[in-house]
């Protein structure tokens, strides 16, 4: 039971703990980063560097008043906030941190996910909806065309590693990248996934449901205090679900590149782990520094069509070039 | 202490051409000809021909007068000194320009307070639509057949017209104010939007639409302004721009100040602008004064001026690209801002609104090793372009967002009275530091940046190339500054020399009556114009022989340009409303004045 092993409690509490507090952390990274990328410095007045600064936002978010608008619709104005951590947190559950670590091996990991993230979308519809104010009705549209739209290529870009490792479950996947990563096989899943992803957790350039110049914040405008806390954290665990699920698919987990495995395989395991996760989260934020936001008719045309027709033809060459190994 | 410009006399010998036309066309009994201190060609028309003139300027006499640059009035019933003028209670004045000919013309008519009608000049200019509300709204004059004829500036319940010389001027000349429930409510009522007092639909066959309340409290509506957006789902049909909220009545404080003290109010105008602001008041004094400033005074001008300009471009640029959701140009911008604004302050010894120029010179002279900083930044700030240009103007998002939204040619340009980076946008290669130059821009060189489209995309290209256009400009003050005073040597210069003060009690009396009261001229009147941060910013000053004006109109362009976004943004999406208000780069402070 206190041993690292797949569902154990160890390993529960573990995953548990980790993905809290790097969620937690995340938010001070991305601003510090940002800071630095926009030449300036950041939050660093909390704890050494600023590190506290999370839990001090954290404070202030639980001790503001807690105010539900009276034209809102109250239980569906509750529940949106509570419904993206809570999926984001369970989508973990499938994710391989490192040999003998992680919560559960379902095998159909995969599927898992994307109906998480298929309920993260009701969080900003549902928020969008009860405020009951124009801009976050505008918000929660968006939101909802966006991830419905654009969860349809997600799924279908992965579908060729999904054919690779034979497997949904996201341990097998892994271990089928032993003689090579997916990336490279896969490279337009990979594009087509990493930006489809973006567009899920509605990550710049793909903020459009909060689109601050246009409609304010959009589906959380009337959000205050710790329910605003609950969206603001549920995305960030949202980046970080993707910037370990991208490693898991396309960059063989856990796995030393090169053969560099240092230490025992769980300690090696995590070591790599968070590397990979790390220059993604990186990466989302640089992103975020670099890019403008396109227009809501851009994106839509963009993902039906460029998006869908790249992860068909990628998925129908994939299928073609296994079958023909096959036979 | 008075001085007559003796151009008067000249400009009677020889008459301008457009004035000879009129008389051929019209008959000269149909005109009375006024001489002013800039020489501007000024005719008093009758209320019944004013139209027919306007529209003969407009379409058939050659150069065309495309632009009605200003309409203004005048409150006339205390003016001491009208002579030659006609009878007058309210003065209705027209400001037609003519880009084809350079040159500009100035029609007035005269109105009785008992019969305060004017016929509109919308059918015309559309920018005149807006420019007539606000008459209404400050004078009280009705301008028939115009379609809204409502309140602009001041809030839709406010009694009185302000600019009229009996509305007190000061909140300690009228009674408490006090907000009770009942009057809170009612105020609150009457800024409740209503569809149907601007002719738009709640509803078509297919769908209802949404009005959104843009503004006045928005992150990208750049201050406080309201856009009624009427929606179709994403959709921009219509927009009603509601504006007044930064009203504070400048135009009224310039009757009540001196010619001296009003200097730092001209700051607060365009506050992105500085002393930019003052440029064209100072220039207008000193034009009335007949003071010609020193070489020096001129550059050091020059120079600030087009520090403000970098910073005003810089901030537009900055915030242009968030509202296009591309976070980091902001900071690169404000970053330089900094820079430029540490530049300023070491030579002012204020930021944003040093109030440092003078009327017939600077405040002070330049501070020892003023160059150092100045030179660093110019070697520094156009590798700083390039970096912007390569992360912002080539972003292939950038342009897919800006390209072809929200473009304008230069005809309806001209039609809502778009000047500056706007106009240029359009492909107008017309710069008033080129085209007319004053305060010695005719010694600078450097290039009037053009667009092609009128759109977003051009309007932000202009003003890009305009920032590196403006530190070459730098650049050559830097390295040709003059050398001699920083005032000049005339009677009128405010302050007075300090040399010159405390030799005897003459000079003593003479230095307390000009700094206390400041220059007293001739009756007259002076427009000056300049191209300023935004586009064309004109003072009109109306001199009655006092220590102050007897009226100051400011044409800002702000104001103006701000009417012209819903002819923009009909048909667009809401998002690129936001880039269509980003490029229109207005600042509220000059907006409502």
């Amino acid at each position: 039971m206190f041993t690292f092993e797949v569902g154990s409690l160890l390993s529960i509490a573990f995953v548990l703990g980790v993905v809290l507090v790097a969620a937690a952390m995340l938010i001070w990274v991305e601003r510090r980063l940002l800071g630095f990328f926009n030449e300036r410095l950041g939050p660093n007045r909390v704890g050494p560097f600023g590190l506290l600064q999370s839990l001090a936002d954290v404070g202030k978010l639980i001790t503001k008043e807690d105010w539900i608008p009276p034209f809102a619709d109250k239980a569906s104005f509750v529940i949106a906030p509570l419904i993206i951590p809570i999926v984001m947190l369970l989508s973990f559950a499938v994710i391989p941190f490192a040999p003998d670590v992680g919560v559960m091996d379902l095998n159909i990991g995969l599927l898992w996910i994307f109906a998480m993230a298929g309920l993260a979308a009701y969080s900003a519809m549902l928020g969008g909806l009860a405020s009951n104010n124009k801009f976050a009705l505008l918000g929660g549209l968006r939101a909802a065309g966006q991830m419905i739209s654009y969860e349809v290529f997600m799924g279908i870009s992965i579908l060729g590693v999904v054919i690779l490792g034979d497997s949904f479950n996201m341990r097998e996947i892994v271990l089928a990248q032993e003689d090579g990563w997916f990336i490279i096989p896969q490279f337009f899943g990979f594009v087509v996934f990493l930006i489809a992803g973006l567009a899920e957790t509605k990550r710049w350039p793909f903020d459009l449901p909060e689109g601050e110049a246009e409609i304010i914040s959009g589906f959380n405008t009337e959000y205050s205090g710790m329910k605003f806390g609950l969206f603001f954290v549920g995305e960030y665990i949202g980046m970080l679900l993707l910037s370990m699920l991208l490693p898991v698919l396309f960059f063989g987990g856990w796995m030393a590149p090169f053969g560099l495995d240092i230490g025992p395989p769980i300690f090696s395991g995590l070591f790599w782990m968070s590397v990979k996760t790390g220059a993604f989260v990186v990466f989302f934020i640089l992103v975020r520094a670099a890019l403008a936001r396109p227009r809501y008719d851009q994106l839509m045309s963009y993902g039906w069509l460029v998006m869908l027709p790249l992860s068909l033809l990628n998925l129908l060459i994939t299928g073609a070039i296994v079958l023909s190994q096959g036979a | 202490m008075t001085l007559t410009p003796d151009s008067t006399s000249a400009q009677a010998q020889t008459l301008p051409a457009v004035i000879a036309a009129l008389y051929q066309k019209f008959g000269e009994s149909s005109f009375v000809r006024q001489h002013t201190a800039e020489g501007m060609p000024t005719l008093w028309v009758g209320r019944d021909k004013v139209m027919n003139v306007l529209r003969y300027l407009k379409e058939e006499h050659r150069p065309r007068y495309e632009m009605l640059l200003d309409v203004t009035a005048i409150d006339e019933r205390v003016r001491l000194h009208r002579e030659g003028q006609p009878d007058s209670d309210f003065t209705v004045v027209y400001h037609p320009t003519s880009f084809s000919g350079n040159c500009d013309i100035r029609i007035k008519v005269a109105l009785q307070e008992n019969d305060l009608n004017m016929p509109t000049a919308i059918p015309l200019w559309s920018s005149a639509n807006w420019q007539e509300r606000e008459i209404w709204d400050l004078f009280g004059i009705v301008f028939t057949g115009h379609p809204n004829l409502s309140r602009i500036l001041c809030p839709p319940t406010w009694k009185g017209h302000p600019l009229r010389k009996d509305h007190p001027a000061r909140a300690t000349e009228m009674d408490p104010y006090s907000m009770s429930d009942e009057i809170q409510d009612r105020e609150q009522s009457a800024m409740k939007f209503n569809p149907e007092e601007w002719g738009l639909k709640r509803r078509s066959e297919e769908s209802e639409f949404m009005f959104l309340n843009f503004g006045p409290n928005h992150p990208a509506a750049h201050g406080v302004i309201r856009f009624a957006l009427q929606l179709d789902g994403e959709h921009v049909l219509d927009v009603v721009p509601d504006v007044g909220y930064h009203h504070r009545g400048a135009e009224k404080m310039a009757e009540r100040q001196t010619w001296h003290t009003y200097i730092p109010y001209t700051d607060r105008i365009d506050y992105l602008g500085g002393v930019m602001n003052n440029l064209p008041y100072v220039m207008a004094v000193e034009k009335m004064a007949g003071i010609v400033v020193p070489e020096r005074v001129q550059v050091i001008r020059v120079m600030l001026a087009e520090f403000f300009r970098i910073c005003s471009h810089l901030l537009f640029f900055g915030t242009w690209a968030v509202d296009l959701g591309q976070l980091s140009p902001l900071f690169y911008a404000f970053v330089d801002r900094e820079k430029a604004f540490n530049i300023i302050e070491s030579i002012t010894g204020a930021r944003m609104h040093p109030g440092w120029f003078r009327i017939g010179g600077v405040a002070q002279d330049l501070p020892q090793g003023w160059d150092r900083m100045i030179r660093e930044f110019v070697e520094y700030f156009p590798k700083r372009l390039d970096e912007y240009h390569k992360m912002v103007m080539e972003n292939t998002v950038i342009k897919q967002r800006t390209r072809g939204v929200g473009s304008i040619d230069t005809e309806n340009a001209f039609d809502w009275a778009m000047t500056g980076p706007a106009l240029r946008a359009t492909g107008l290669e017309w710069d008033y530091r080129k085209n007319r130059p004053y305060s010695g821009y005719e010694n600078f060189e450097f290039d009037v940046p053009i667009g092609v489209n009128g759109d977003c995309y051009d309007r932000a290209a202009v003003r890009v190339e305009e920032l590196r256009q403006s530190n070459r400009i730098i650049k050559q003050c830097l390295e040709n500054m003059p050398s001699g005073p920083y005032k000049a040597d005339h009677p009128l210069t405010t302050p007075p020399i300090k040399e010159k003060s405390k030799l005897d009690i003459e000079t003593l009396i003479n230095h307390f009556l000009s700094v206390s009261w400041g220059p007293v001229m001739d009756p007259t009147e002076v427009t000056t114009t300049i191209e300023a941060t935004k586009g064309l910013n004109m003072y009109y000053l109306v001199n009655d022989g006092g220590i102050g004006s007897y009226r100051t109109r400011i044409r800002t362009p702000s104001f103006i340009h701000i009417q012209a976004i819903p002819y923009l943004s009909r048909g667009l999406m809401l998002a690129d409303f936001t880039a269509v208000v980003a490029t229109t780069d207005f600042v509220m402070a000059d907006v409502d004045r």
